[in-house]
């Protein structure tokens, strides 16, 4: 448990994506050690060696090397283009979280982190997963950016508002972690932080348990669905022509005007807010902005209604 | 065009390097404000690219025929710009002066249609924060729309120092502080700034008014 | 040599061309300019330096030691403003470059001495804007004014502090201009573009830059102030707006920023590694492109402030393998200035000392710059204290080190005196020690996991902070001694020959000051740039000349 320590060299690693870090950064490292130190014992030795008033061997020598100079700028480039591919890919692998993962919503505002499970278990600056699960974090934040921070887990993502952003990760140990906001967003910027607490499997069902809550994310969003006045039109006996919600999130809807859009979080988000950017195929327009009505934590429980019904 | 009666200041040691050295300042500066006015075009064709829908939309609401009026305007103005900058290195003082003036005019006029344009634009409730709320839902209209008021109103404001310019340079011609031919680089100067603002709005009015038009 | 230094002592040095105030604030000589930037510089420097005395002190405990946590944002903010636009970024051109720039290409002034004059007066009302803006109450938006925080959310002076910035954007553009046209228009007789000091080289990458982006930079700041002002919306999500694009803007103009303030540092180092090695440079041509090649590459890198932020993996990608390219002229420079000294004749004098401090900050700068732009190490150690550490390393260790060294070196040029060699050595290492117990320990911190801009933080982190304190006060101590024994000096001093050094270069042929038109006569130049070895005429020793400016 890593905030009892009071100095501590080096940070947990609490994934095998942080493991992966940390090997490309010693490994690095070491290479640009070796590259550098004989630079810097060249560089002493010749102070020494040619010292004003030494004796040294100063018969006239070439002030150029064509050679030289290629050789010693291209070699170490293509040796630190291993350490490009090697980074390049582990960021690779932070855009594409497994398909079984845990979806866990983030909203970020000054200066407290929400989370909210997918059984409608919310909880502020804390987060609970389970160990050795994937988990997703769909985050968006009500005011400035902000940044989600897990440095035992070597990741961090932007939260910026108007606009969903990802992050995913799987701890391999039980144990409670730092988090932290690390894109500056005001006073209280610096406490704006909390814990990451990674339970067994049991551990995790008891709590959700014991924090259990009476309506699960997608059940309030059932609520919502109504409250706003959406079932009036995307209902199942509605005489208006909407199109119809069930199994759409996640398949691809045709759009007015040709092209296609997979309906993820960001598609359902902006037909919300602004209904005219993309209208499905066979519609017409015809569908009201709520702009300024719904605010986005209710945003994120229609989300969670509508993935419901797929 | 006597060399003998340029005037060489210090730190030069001949005409012609100074009339080179005063060439490649203006030309460096020009540079450095085409690569301001390029920050807001990069921006407003990212704003076209991502929102293509409501830069459509927004672009629908401008009056394409109010700038094509402006462009002719603007045009015209370098044409006399031109001719003042021939006039004075041939030291027809008042022909100079009638040219710079008229460029001043023709500038002016530009400014009084952008005036009217503004006013039009804001009894439609375009203009930000006064006056109606913002017609078009469509997302990105209202951004491509808040660029359109930074670039001309940026385009105004050099337009503005420029009349300011000609005609400050009109009187000291006038009044001969400014000798003619000897000090012709001045007008030259001032001619070569006159038409990278021209430049400036002829790339404006298509990106603003004419791309992804109708729909 | 001699004939020239003995005619040019002759006349009065431009110190003495006239002694009253009005003589220096509407001089054009750039030297005097010069001198008139470096009293400003200096002054700009140490108040962001107290701004940083601040911070450090605050941060000796993990609840936040004397400041409240606005006053502490505000600090760090005025810390990274002050010392971003109003010390680095005129630090070595306006100054050292003023100065000898001319004097280096064998001109008698810049291209337009009065812009150079309106120059140093446009950065002094932009100060005073910013200084307004930090009397008045501060800023606490960061050096970096990100938005939506800067424009909607912050409730300070943001505005006063923007206007002072973008009005002394006006004074980079306009010198870096007026660098421009001299060193293509001015150059004396026979001095071809292959024959200048590699300084003068580095000058003009710098310039390049200086006109190209700070334009940026300009429209950047006027779309916040409509946005702050006239609700004009262009970054705010909720008016309509990117938040992103201001990122894209931002960093367009301030990672080429980070290569205004390098560049000329590096040029300075060229000049004394060659000087205090009494060698040509190593592989003149790479030296001089690679200059280049910084500046043009530092216009395409500007993603790599945003691998977190949001953009497209794609991009992310792009950007890291064009920061890794950069490495290579960077590259270029240490092994050549390395491969100069092999059979010179070295002397560790304290220009030379600060060169080598810079080599060896600079080298650790860079390559942990390399960390950053590898994609999944920058995912952890973006916006904590390794990104503090490193860019400290380039902009302090090494820019602050060249800064110093170029003080030195050119001190008897500028003053006609020697400053006490004992004394500058001392200093010199003090302040190598210093910044890395400063800073080394913020990489540590930085790994571990403490995000930057934290006014507390956990318990855990409080060794190395106290560590890094502890530095920082020793670093104070040592940037306060060369102030004071210079001051000592400029009456007390060993009067300095022509060329005190035994150095090549133009500036060294007058006399020392040189008198307000520099040279005589403009001279004419046959040799390439550094022919070692000069002719032990000309006063090439050690205070061994006893002429008089």
């Amino acid at each position: 448990m890593e905030p009892t320590k009071s100095v501590e060299l080096w940070p947990t690693q609490l994934s095998h994506h942080a493991q992966q870090v940390d090997w490309v950064i010693l490994s690095f490292t070491a290479l640009l050690v070796v590259l550098v130190l004989p630079v810097f014992a060249a560089m002493i030795y010749f102070a020494v060696k040619y010292r004003r008033g030494s004796k040294a061997d100063r018969s006239p020598s070439a002030s150029r090397n064509v050679w030289l100079e290629t050789s010693w700028s291209v070699i170490p480039f293509l040796l630190a283009g291993v350490f490009f591919v090697w980074a390049a890919s582990l960021y690779f692998d932070l855009f594409h979280p497994p398909a079984d993962s845990l979806g866990i919503n983030v909203l970020a505002k000054q200066w407290m982190w929400k989370f909210e499970h997918p059984g409608g278990q919310r909880e502020i600056d804390t987060l609970h997963v389970p160990v050795d699960t994937p988990v997703e974090l769909t985050m968006i934040s009500e005011d400035v950016i902000h940044s989600l921070f897990f440095p035992a887990l070597r990741i961090k993502q932007d939260v910026l508002p108007g606009r969903y952003t990802r992050l995913w990760f799987k701890a391999d140990k039980v144990g409670e972690y730092h988090l932290h906001c690390a894109e500056f967003c005001g006073t209280d910027h610096s406490r704006m932080g909390g814990s990451l607490i990674v339970l067994d499997p049991e551990g995790y069902q008891r709590w959700l348990d014991h924090a259990g809550t009476d309506t699960s994310l997608a059940a309030a969003g059932e609520a919502l669905f109504r409250k706003y006045g959406c079932s009036g039109c995307h209902g199942a006996n509605s005489s208006v022509r909407a199109p119809n919600l069930v199994g759409v999130y996640g398949s691809p809807v045709p759009l007015d005007g040709g092209g296609t859009v997979i309906a993820d979080e960001r598609y359902i988000r902006d037909s919300v807010l602004y209904p005219k950017k993309q209208v499905a195929a066979g519609y017409k327009p015809i569908m009201p902005t709520f702009q300024g009505q719904v605010s986005e934590e209710d945003l994120l429980k229609l989300i969670a209604y509508i993935r419901s019904l797929s | 065009m006597a060399e003998t009666q340029l005037i060489v200041h210090e730190p030069f040691r001949e005409a012609a390097q100074q009339r080179e050295a005063d060439a490649l300042g203006m030309w460096v500066f020009l540079a450095t404000e085409a690569m301001m006015f390029g920050g807001l075009f990069f921006a407003l064709i990212v704003i076209r690219v991502i929102h293509p829908q409501g830069a459509q939309e927004a672009t629908n609401e401008l009056d394409m025929w109010l700038g094509g009026l402006n462009s002719a305007l603007l045009l015209t103005s370098s044409l006399t710009t031109t001719l003042a900058v021939t006039a004075a290195r041939n030291g027809a003082r008042g022909f100079t002066i009638g040219c710079l003036l008229a460029s001043a005019a023709l500038g002016a006029a530009f400014l009084c249609v952008k005036g009217y344009e503004y006013y039009v634009d804001y009894t439609k409730g375009l203009i930000p924060a006064v006056g109606k709320p913002f017609p078009i839902e469509t997302t990105g209209a209202e951004l491509f729309i808040n660029g359109y008021f930074v670039s001309t109103g940026l385009h105004a404001i050099h337009l503005f120092i420029g009349i300011c310019l000609a005609i400050g340079l009109a009187t000291v011609v006038w009044l001969r502080r400014v000798p003619l031919p000897g000090r012709s680089i001045v007008v030259e100067m001032t001619g070569r700034y006159w038409h990278f603002v021209d430049m400036v709005w002829i790339f404006l009015y298509p990106v603003l008014y004419l791309m992804d038009r109708g729909g | 040599m001699t004939s020239i230094a003995a005619e040019a002592a002759a006349e009065p040095s431009y110190l003495k061309a006239g002694y009253t105030l009005r003589s220096w604030l509407l001089t054009t000589d750039h030297k005097r300019i010069a001198v008139l930037y470096m009293i400003s510089l200096t002054a700009f420097f140490f108040l962001g330096g107290a701004a940083a005395a601040a911070v450090r002190l605050n941060l000796i405990t993990p609840e936040g030691a004397v400041l409240t946590a606005d006053g502490y944002n505000k600090a760090f903010t005025i810390h990274g403003v002050i010392m971003v636009w109003f010390f680095l970024i005129p630090s070595i051109p306006a100054t050292f470059g003023n100065f000898m720039i001319p004097l280096a290409i064998g001109a008698r002034d810049l291209a337009f001495p009065k812009l150079n004059l309106a120059s140093w007066y446009i950065l002094i009302l932009g100060a005073a804007f910013t200084i307004y803006a930090l009397v008045a109450g501060g800023v606490d938006t960061g050096w970096t004014f990100y938005t939506p925080y800067s424009t909607m959310f912050s409730n300070t002076h943001v505005v006063a502090a923007i206007v002072g910035v973008f009005i002394s954007g006006f004074s980079s553009i306009f010198t870096g201009l007026n660098f421009i046209v001299t060193i293509h228009k001015l150059r004396a007789p026979g001095m071809t573009w292959f024959r200048l000091p590699i300084f003068v080289w580095s000058h003009y990458a710098t310039s390049l830059i200086l006109v190209l982006a700070t334009p940026v930079l300009a429209i950047t700041l006027i779309l916040i102030a409509a946005e702050r002002l006239l609700g004009i919306g262009v970054f705010d999500p909720a008016l309509g707006g990117d938040p992103l694009l201001f990122q894209h803007l931002f960093w367009f103009y301030s990672h080429p920023a980070v290569y205004i303030m390098i560049l000329p540092a590096m040029g300075v180092i060229t000049e004394l590694v060659t000087t205090f090695s009494r060698r040509r440079v190593f592989g003149y041509s790479f030296v001089a492109f690679a200059s280049l090649a910084i500046a043009l590459l530092s216009f395409l890198v500007w993603g790599h402030h945003m691998f977190v932020s949001g953009q497209s993996m794609y991009a992310g990608m792009m950007f890291s393998i064009l920061s890794f390219l950069v490495a290579v002229p960077s590259a270029i420079k240490v092994y050549n200035w390395t491969a100069t000294l092999y059979k010179g004749q070295i002397a560790l004098d304290t220009p030379m000392l600060y060169a080598m401090g810079f080599i060896g900050l600079f080298v650790v700068g860079g390559l942990t710059g390399l960390f950053l732009a590898s994609l999944a190490i920058d995912v952890h150690v973006t916006d904590t204290y390794f990104v503090v550490a490193h860019f400290h390393y380039i902009m302090v260790g090494a820019t602050v080190m060249g800064f110093l060294g170029a003080l030195h070196y050119w001190w008897p040029k500028i003053t006609g005196r020697m400053y006490p060699e004992w004394w500058g050595r001392i200093s010199a290492a003090f302040v190598f020690f210093g910044f890395n117990l400063t800073f080394f320990p913020q990489f540590i911190l930085g790994y571990l996991g403490m995000p930057r801009r934290y006014f507390s933080y956990p318990p855990e982190f409080q060794v190395l902070n106290v560590m890094s304190s502890a530095g920082a006060s020793i670093l104070a101590v040592a940037y306060l001694f060369p102030f004071c024994y210079l001051l000592w000096s400029l009456r007390y001093g060993k009067i300095a020959g022509p060329n005190p050094w035994g150095a090549t270069g133009l500036e060294w042929t007058t006399s020392s000051p040189p008198p307000k038109h520099n040279f005589p006569e403009i001279p004419v130049v046959t040799q390439e740039a550094y022919a070692y070895p000069v002719a032990p005429d000309g006063g090439a020793h050690h205070g061994g000349a006893t002429h008089h400016g």
